[in-house]
């Protein structure tokens, strides 16, 4: 009960007027306008700018984005995204079991490789890793202290431009994913192992069926982060001569004097993976998101065929009103 | 209530662990369990646990009988869930053994020396001893069904259909069988821990552990899951749970044991305890939490 005494007046108030008739009327965002106004100009003229410039030369960019020696480049960037992709968070993964185990010389190797591969530079890996031959002539695979050797060849043979990048991003790439495959694993609920193992599961499908699941919620966003950095980071196996796309475009401007419309090339095609791989992380997202929302949101497709259907189907009737 | 005669005195009857007080014995009475139940068994003798320097179970000692419902009560920190928790070795004991059926739970004998069991053979250990949680730890990527199938799917290698099969049975069981395909999170509180209880049931469990199971619960929501807890009192598999719903204690309980500080401090039929608690320390927790309204 509320302390203060009803007003005195109560009786003789006049009656609350029936707004029911009334109609609603949102507020007004005028600012919000101009803000809208305001960029949509700037873009325009950027657009304007992109269009008419001559010296961007469209036209050589056309001509070079799909030219044979380009599309070859752009493969190799793929296949060294991939290849060290899939290795890199192959071993991150191995790497962040390490660092969670309960050995402590595993945690501290799993930390140490993190430590020294995530503080140098990678340029400084990729060299290393071509030049290991200059510190190691021969690599051999043997009983390590005896003279058993199972195999034994050239560093120079083994490690050609391919292997050193592939190398040199696999394991700069590990070292990454390894702190974020352990972020996710954190992140999952001790309840989750507790009740999964208090049914019996074995050890193993708890990592992959029940603890892997809830932990790729945390995991992918970073790990797109991850590979996009690495489809643009292929591009600095340039040092080694490699011919992926950027080192490419870098030959052909060398021959042409192109260098700003062939730098247009490499950077579309780069956006263009970022974008296929933008899809890709959405509907990924959105998969391991079963469960962790109370219902999904829907796709872009969804949405736009929702909108058709309600907006287009319903606004016959909205001018008949 | 009705004696089982064939049982054996000593298997009923926690003892005391050596020094504690000999009147602090705790009886456990066969109780109303069916003349069906030959297992689950469960014997827990002179257990001993430490966190770091804090002892948390200081010898306990209690058997309770197959398809026996004993239910744990006393204020935390005493040592329950613990205790409970022991009992699928999801904690190492560091003294003392528990026994289902007579096997070892955790450990095997060789020699003179009991043995920690691999990893392996505790998890097949842990399929016939279900466990339901206080917050419930339903998987929250899988459905109601999914959560129900997997540890039969995974741990028992049974067939997809089968399990399928099953666990709509055991959702139906717990009153959620329209609900099979939700998600946990898509479900209340009380109908996420009956499809923690459908779980549990899937591996056909000897013994079932309910670890405060309606702790986490909005008030309202506590009976539908007491309900079930009540209707598998009678089913013949042994339970033991651990609350703090003491008029559910009463009604479906055929022993009550009163933890305090590591240590059953006494036990026996509800309605004994309840009305005539022995120890003084029972006697001022139950003036504590039951209500003046609550009168046997």
């Amino acid at each position: 009960m509320s302390a203060i005494a009803p007003p005195a007046t109560a009786d003789t108030a006049p009656p609350t007027p029936d707004y029911s008739e009334y109609k609603l009327v949102p507020a007004r965002h005028p600012w919000r306008w101009v803000g809208t106004v305001v960029v949509a100009a700037g873009v325009a003229a950027i657009a304007w700018s992109l269009v008419t410039n001559p010296r961007w030369e469209w036209g050589v960019v056309a001509q070079w984005f799909t030219a044979q020696s380009v599309v070859n480049g752009l493969i190799e960037t793929l296949k060294l995204t991939a290849i060290s992709g899939v290795l890199g968070f192959v071993l991150g993964f191995i790497l962040a079991l390490m660092r969670l185990s309960a050995s402590p010389l595993l945690v501290s190797v799993s930390w140490t490789f993190s430590w020294i591969f995530r503080s140098t530079p990678l340029l400084v890996q990729l060299l290393l890793w071509y030049n290991l031959g200059y510190l190691y002539e021969k690599i051999s695979l043997g009983i390590p202290f005896t003279d058993v050797r199972f195999f034994e060849a050239q560093t120079t043979t083994l490690i050609s431009q391919f292997a050193a990048a592939v190398l040199g991003l696999t394991l700069n790439q590990a070292a990454y994913s390894a702190e974020i495959i352990r972020g996710g694993i954190l992140s999952v609920d001790q309840g989750q192992l507790e009740a999964a193992s208090a049914l019996g599961i074995p050890a193993w499908q708890r990592s992959t069926r029940i603890v892997l699941p809830q932990a790729m919620r945390a995991i992918l966003p970073n790990a797109f982060n991850e590979i996009i950095g690495l489809v643009k980071g292929t591009s600095i196996v340039y040092v080694l001569a490699y011919s992926e796309l950027f080192y490419t475009v870098q030959v052909i401007y060398n021959r042409t004097q192109q260098v700003l419309p062939l730098l247009l090339v490499a950077t579309l095609w780069y956006v263009v993976i970022t974008s296929v791989l933008s899809v890709f992380q959405y509907y990924i997202e959105r998969h391991f998101s079963k469960g962790a929302v109370r219902n999904l949101p829907l796709t872009p497709l969804q949405k736009a065929r929702k909108f058709f259907a309600t907006h287009v189907a319903a606004s016959p009737t909205k001018d008949a009103r | 209530m009705s004696i089982i005669a064939a049982r054996k005195e000593s298997t009923t009857t926690a003892t005391p662990a050596a020094g504690t007080p000999a009147e602090a014995a705790a009886h456990v009475s066969a109780g109303t369990a069916p003349a069906a139940a030959t297992r689950g068994q469960v014997d827990i003798t002179n257990v001993r646990k430490s966190f770091g320097a804090t002892e948390v179970l200081k010898g306990v000692t209690l058997s309770v009988p197959p398809g026996g419902v004993a239910v744990i009560v006393g204020p935390s920190g005493s040592g329950k869930s613990t205790l409970l928790r022991t009992i699928n070795h999801l904690e190492k004991v560091d003294g003392g053994y528990i026994t289902i059926d007579g096997e070892l739970v955790g450990y095997e004998v060789r020699g003179n020396k009991l043995h920690e069991l691999r990893e392996k053979d505790i998890l097949k250990q842990r399929t016939n001893i279900g466990m339901v949680f206080q917050s419930f730890n339903l998987f929250p990527h899988l459905t109601a069904l999914e959560n129900v199938i997997e540890a039969p799917i995974v741990a028992q290698k049974r067939s997809k259909t089968e399990a399928r099969k099953r666990g709509l049975e055991l959702l139906d069981r717990v009153g959620l069988k329209d609900r099979a395909d939700a998600y946990p999170r898509q479900l209340s509180g009380g109908q996420q821990q009956r499809v923690a209880i459908a779980r549990a049931l899937a591996l056909d469990p000897k013994i079932l552990l309910f670890d405060e199971p309606t702790s986490a619960l909005d008030p309202e929501l506590v009976n539908e899951v007491l309900d079930v807890i009540r209707e598998l009192a009678t089913s013949g598999t042994t339970l033991i749970v651990v609350t703090h719903e003491m008029g559910f204690a009463r009604d479906v309980a055929d022993t009550v044991v009163f933890m305090d500080d590591g240590l059953i401090v006494e036990s026996g039929k509800p309605q004994d305890i309840f009305a005539n608690p022995r120890e003084e320390r029972t006697r001022s927790f139950f003036s504590k939490v039951i209500e003046p309204a609550f009168n046997i």
